[in-house]
Formats: C-alpha cells, structure tokens, sequence
C-alpha cells in the first residue's frame, strides 16, 4: 500500500533564548491511505510539534525544519507556508485540542465554517451556508440553521469540537491531523466524539492521526500506533500487535498511568514519575534511562536504534519487555 | 432580569455622571468664594454704592455660597449657562460662547482621533508581523521617543520648525471650513500633529501587542489549516479580536484628549473651548469659567460612557454579558 504522507527524516529545532530545542528528533513514518494511524506521547514529548510540522503549520523565524515530507505523491518541505496552503482543508485538515480557543470568539459559527468552502471550493456564500448547515447536522448538531448564527461561547464544550470537526471535514480532505481531540471534553462526551470521527472516516474515507496522550484512546481507534518520546518515535506497531506484545518500558509506564475513568478530569493525565529530558540538552543513551525501572548501565551510555521485531513492529530499547535478556529491576 | 440588569448598567453610569458634574462645579464654586480679591470685588468693582447692590443682586453673589451654585445648577440643567460680564456692565451669555467654540473643540478632537486611527492601525499591524525585526524596533523606539514629549512642547516645536523656520504652515491661527477648505486644513496640520503623534504611539503599541497575541492563537493556527491567505486571516480574524483594547484606549482618549485641546487650542490660537476657557481665566469671569467645567464633566463622562458600549459592539463576549 502506498503511502499518503510520507515523513522522512524529520527533525523540528525551535532557536530559544536558552539555545537550539529540538523538539522532534528524526521522525520517519508513513501514513497508509484510509488508514487510523495514533500518536501517542506524553505532553512535551513532541507530538504536537511533529504533526503541525508534517502539515506545515509551524512557521515562524525561530523555526528550523528538515527531512521530507511527501503528502499524495508531492514534496511539501520545498513549499513555502503560502504555497503550502494550497493542500489545507482539501488535501489535509487538522482539529485543535481546546475548541474554545481553536474557534475564534468574535465571529459566528456559520462564517467560521463557510469560510473554508468559499475560499477553497469557491462556493457562494449562500451554497456556503447551506453545506454548513448539512455538515452540522453531519456532526450530529441538533438545530443546525439556529447554531450558524451563534458564537463559540455559546455552545457547550463537546458542541464546539463537533463545530470543529464540521470546520475541518468542510473540504472533504483526505487526511484528518486530530490533536488531543478529547482531552479538553468529559468523559461521556469524549466518546461520542471518537465514535463520530471514526464513523466520518468510514463516510469519507479519509484518513486520521490521532495525536493522544492516552493509550486507551488510540486502543479502540487505530490501526497503527506511534509511541513517541522526547522527539523520536520509541516504539511503532499495528495496534492490536502493540497492546499484545509491548516492548517499551515507556510504553507500559504510560499504559500504568491511564487513569480511571471515573478520575476527575483534572487528575487524567498520565504521570510517570520523572520528567523528560531537558530537549536543549539531549543525555546520551537512552532518554528514558532516568525514569526507566529497568535501566542499566548501557542505557545511559549508548543510544539504542529502532529494533525490527518482526510484524512491523518496531521498538528503541536495549533491553525490550518479553524479552529473555537476562534483566535486574533497579 | 435582563432588562434590570441593562437599566441598573444605564443608572449605575448616570449616577457615576451626576456625582461626577456636581463634584467638579461644587468644588470650583467653593474654591472661588477662596480668591484673595472678592467676587464681589472683581464683578462689581468699579460701581457706586447704589448700581453695586443692584449689580450683586442680580448676579446672585448676595447669596450665601451653597444657595448661589443651587441656583446655578439649576440654570444649568435647564441649559441656561450664565452671563460673561463685561466691565461696562453688559452681558453676553455664556451659551452662545459655547454655541460657537464647542464645535471647534469637537472637530479638532475628531482630526486628532482619525488621524491617529488611520496612521496607527496600518503601523500597528504592520510592526505586529514584523516583531523583533529592525523595522518593527526602528519605528517601535521612535514613537515611544515622539510620545514621551509632553503635547504642547511638541506642538511649540512644530510650531516653531514647520510654521516659522521653514514657513509651510501657518503657525497659528484658525479658518473656518466654510471660509477657506484648503487653508482650514492648513491651518489645522500642526495643531492636530501634536495631539496625535502621542496618541499614535498608544494605540501602535496597543494593537502590535494585540496583535501579536492573536496571531499565537489556537484559531489563527485553525484558520491557517483551512487554506486561507494571509490577507483574509489578517482581515476575518486577526483584526477584530485584536482591537478590543484598542478600541477602549480610543473611546477613553476622547475624555483624556479634552485636556490636550485645551492647551492646544491656546497654543495655536484656535477658538474653541480651550481658548474660552482661557479667556475666562485672564479676565476673571468665573461664573462662565464655572459652567464650561461642568461642560468639560459632562462631556467626560459621555465619552467614557460611550467608550463601554463601543466596547461592547467589538467584542460579542461583553455584549452578551452586560445583556445577562
Ligand atoms: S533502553 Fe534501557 S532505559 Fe531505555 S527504555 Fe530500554 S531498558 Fe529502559
């Protein structure tokens, strides 16, 4: 199957007053067409970064990108962030995490959402509103004429990701970017928003990335799961050979952290003790050494590659979980 | 309940202007009785006994001081602004002075605020995109350099450069409109510079800050990913949601550029308020000098007053709260 996007290579430096951040560290993964593909990471663990830069979203002078990004057979890396915007909303489309913020205060939802038609499909203004209308009610907005002309505040949380979700499907695109989609909803809400976005995969045939913190959400919603950690990817598989053979320690540290359900929202992001490594000062070896209960000396002194173990299951570990390498807990 | 809450907001504002105009007369009226040189003196100085009594009657200055502004504030809600006296003894009322001079006041604040407008909003935008490059420090530095001179020094300056040194401009004077078109507006260049230069360099620091702030926006990232130009971002979503304090800095400049046009208008001999105000000040009519005070109030206090509905046109958030 041939890739809709490709990354290659893809290493994102921001230049900060306390020196070069490199946020995402070689990233190569490709994203099979029709496909679910997740993300997975802890915040600052460069996910975000990694799917704004392979949309080209990120610009700005403090920002430093290379490697390739193939998106339907062209080369995005060589546009510029004009130029760029031609694949927005057709080709690629992207959902934010907070859609109190991600949608703009001051206009209504009808301008919010025809926008992108009129300006990329080149529709009226009254057609315009009309497919808004029908996309509301897509996303399964009761009422959907009365909430054209309401403004963000006016809806509840989960009513504004499903506004978001319409904004973004509007063109049709053929790759949906969807980051923490659920994080900023409560728990019910949460899942009818998963079930809508995998429902309008299937209607659209598009495919999605699902940038998430939470294994669980990525669980019962992908095909194909990148876990990543400070800037690279640690450990990729197809998702039911992930949660069935995990080799990552960090990994299963973040499959201990999902919290209950019934947590307050508050208490739901994942901790693992320990933080990440400063990303302006990279250690040696490998990152997740100092909160890795199954770290040995080698870990801190060599950087492990990624390992193929078959099933297309790739992990970056010296000493996997499962396997027979003798191991000493510390 | 909402309409309470929309008529307890329009009290809650009138009452606020009713302490205020009452506040600042009481307080001058009382300072007045303070002057070393009676009122009495100075209104009727120059009159025999007979006439004097006569005189002070009808000016109400046989009134004991609380009873004399009563009076006075009586008359002024029923817009009637009291007499300048001349020497002689003949009067003039104070209405027709105002009648005449407020709307050059007006037109003057209105030059001051377009022109600020129209060159601030471009600059602010412009030094919003280009932050931390050296355009945006190059003109950053130099309106706050222009901003820290106080007005009247500013427009002495320009005054002295652009009206005598190279002679381009008047430098005083005024002519009406409808007198002259062309030389109106010359004779307005220098007066309306000076009050707009530190307000341009307000409100192109106020807009850059904002503006820079909505472009980290989740929503400007949002309208990026749909595939719209730069130009129509800037337009349908960077500008409005920026110009929130903006635009209360303009409306509450309104009251704050009240003071600046006075001391201008005097400065370029321009025959508005300010120059009234200042004529009434040099040749002791305190009684007229009383009531453009309680004119200046007011007109404080509508402007502020107008500076939160304003406020709550840009922005639909506080609208819907002041409906609530
Ligand atoms: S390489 Fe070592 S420190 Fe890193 S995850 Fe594997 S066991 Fe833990």
């Amino acid at each position: 199957m041939t890739a809709l996007l490709s990354i290659k290579d893809l290493v994102v430096r921001f230049r900060t007053p306390r020196g070069l951040l490199e946020a995402v560290r070689g990233v190569n993964l490709d994203i099979p067409a029709g496909a679910s593909v997740g993300i997975v990471g802890e915040s600052g663990s460069g996910k975000t970064v990694m799917s704004r830069a392979a949309m080209g979203l990120l610009s700005g002078s403090n920002v430093e990108r290379s490697g390739s990004v193939m998106f339907d057979g062209q080369e995005l890396s060589s546009l510029d962030s004009v130029q760029v915007r031609e694949y927005f909303g057709t080709g690629m489309a992207m959902i934010f995490q907070d859609p109190m913020t991600a949608l703009n205060p001051v206009r209504r939802i009808g301008t919010q959402i025809s926008e992108g038609l009129r300006v990329r499909l080149g529709m009226s203004k009254k057609d315009a509103m009309k497919r808004s209308a029908e996309l509301l009610a897509k996303v399964r907005i009761p009422d959907p004429e009365a909430v054209l002309r309401k403004f963000p505040y006016q809806l509840s949380g989960g009513m504004r990701q499903r506004v978001m979700i319409a904004t973004a499907i509007a063109c049709n695109p053929k790759l949906l970017f969807a980051d923490e989609p659920t994080t900023a909803l409560d728990v019910t809400v949460q899942a009818q928003i998963l079930n809508l976005l995998a429902d309008l995969r299937k209607d659209l045939g598009m495919s999605m990335v699902l940038v998430t913190h939470d294994l669980g959400v990525v669980a019962n919603n992908t095909d194909f799961v990148a876990v990543m950690y400070a800037g690279e990817i640690v450990e990729m598989a197809p998702t039911t050979e992930l949660f069935a053979n995990m080799k990552m320690p960090y990994t299963e540290a973040l499959l201990k952290s999902i919290p209950k359900i019934d947590a307050p929202t508050e208490k739901r992001l994942p901790v693992i003790e320990g933080r990440l490594p400063n990303p302006t000062d990279r250690p040696e070896g490998c990152g997740f050494a100092s909160r890795c209960s199954y770290a040995q000396d080698k870990c801190r002194q060599d950087r492990p590659e990624l390992e193929d173990a078959g099933n297309g299951h790739l992990y970056r570990c010296w000493y996997p979980l499962g396997s027979t390498i003798a191991r000493k807990s510390s | 309940m909402k309409r309470l809450g929309a008529l307890g907001s329009v009290l809650r504002q009138l009452g606020q202007a009713v302490v205020v105009v009452i506040g600042s007369t009481l307080f001058l009226s009382l300072l007045l009785r303070l002057l070393p040189v009676g009122l009495a003196e100075i209104y009727a100085g120059g009159f025999d006994e007979a006439s004097r009594a006569a005189r002070l009657k009808e000016l109400r200055l046989d009134k004991d001081p609380v009873t004399f502004y009563l009076l006075w504030l009586r008359d002024f809600v029923a817009g009637d602004f009291g007499p300048i006296v001349s020497p002689g003894g003949g009067t003039t009322p104070v209405a027709d002075k105002v009648g005449s001079a407020l709307p050059i006041s007006l037109q003057l604040m209105f030059y001051v605020q377009v022109v600020a407008l129209v060159v601030s909003v471009p600059l602010g935008i412009y030094t919003a995109y280009r932050s931390g490059k050296r355009s945006d420090k190059a003109i950053s530095y130099g309106l706050f350099t222009a901003s820290s001179i106080p007005n009247f020094v500013f427009g002495l300056l320009l005054a002295v450069f652009f009206g005598v040194t190279l002679a381009w401009l008047p430098p005083l004077g005024y002519v009406s409109p409808g007198e002259n078109l062309v030389e109106h507006f010359r004779t307005m260049i220098l007066p309306v510079a000076s009050l707009a230069i530190p307000l341009i360099a307000t409100y192109t620091r106020l807009l850059r800050a904002d503006v820079i702030a909505t472009l980290r926006e989740d929503y400007v990232t949002m309208a990026v990913s749909k595939g719209l130009s730069n130009k129509r971002i800037l337009f349908s979503h960077v500008l409005r949601p920026s110009s929130v304090t903006l635009f209360t800095s303009f409306a509450l400049n309104m009251g704050a550029l009240m003071g600046g046009t006075l001391v201008i208008e005097q400065l370029f001999t321009i025959p508005g308020l300010g120059s009234e105000i200042g004529i009434a000040i040099f040749s002791r009519q305190f009684f007229a000098l009383q009531s453009y005070v309680a004119i200046l109030a007011v007109g404080f206090v509508l402007f502020n007053t107008l500076a939160d509905i304003a406020v709550g046109f840009v922005d639909p958030r506080t609208r819907e709260r002041r409906r609530a």
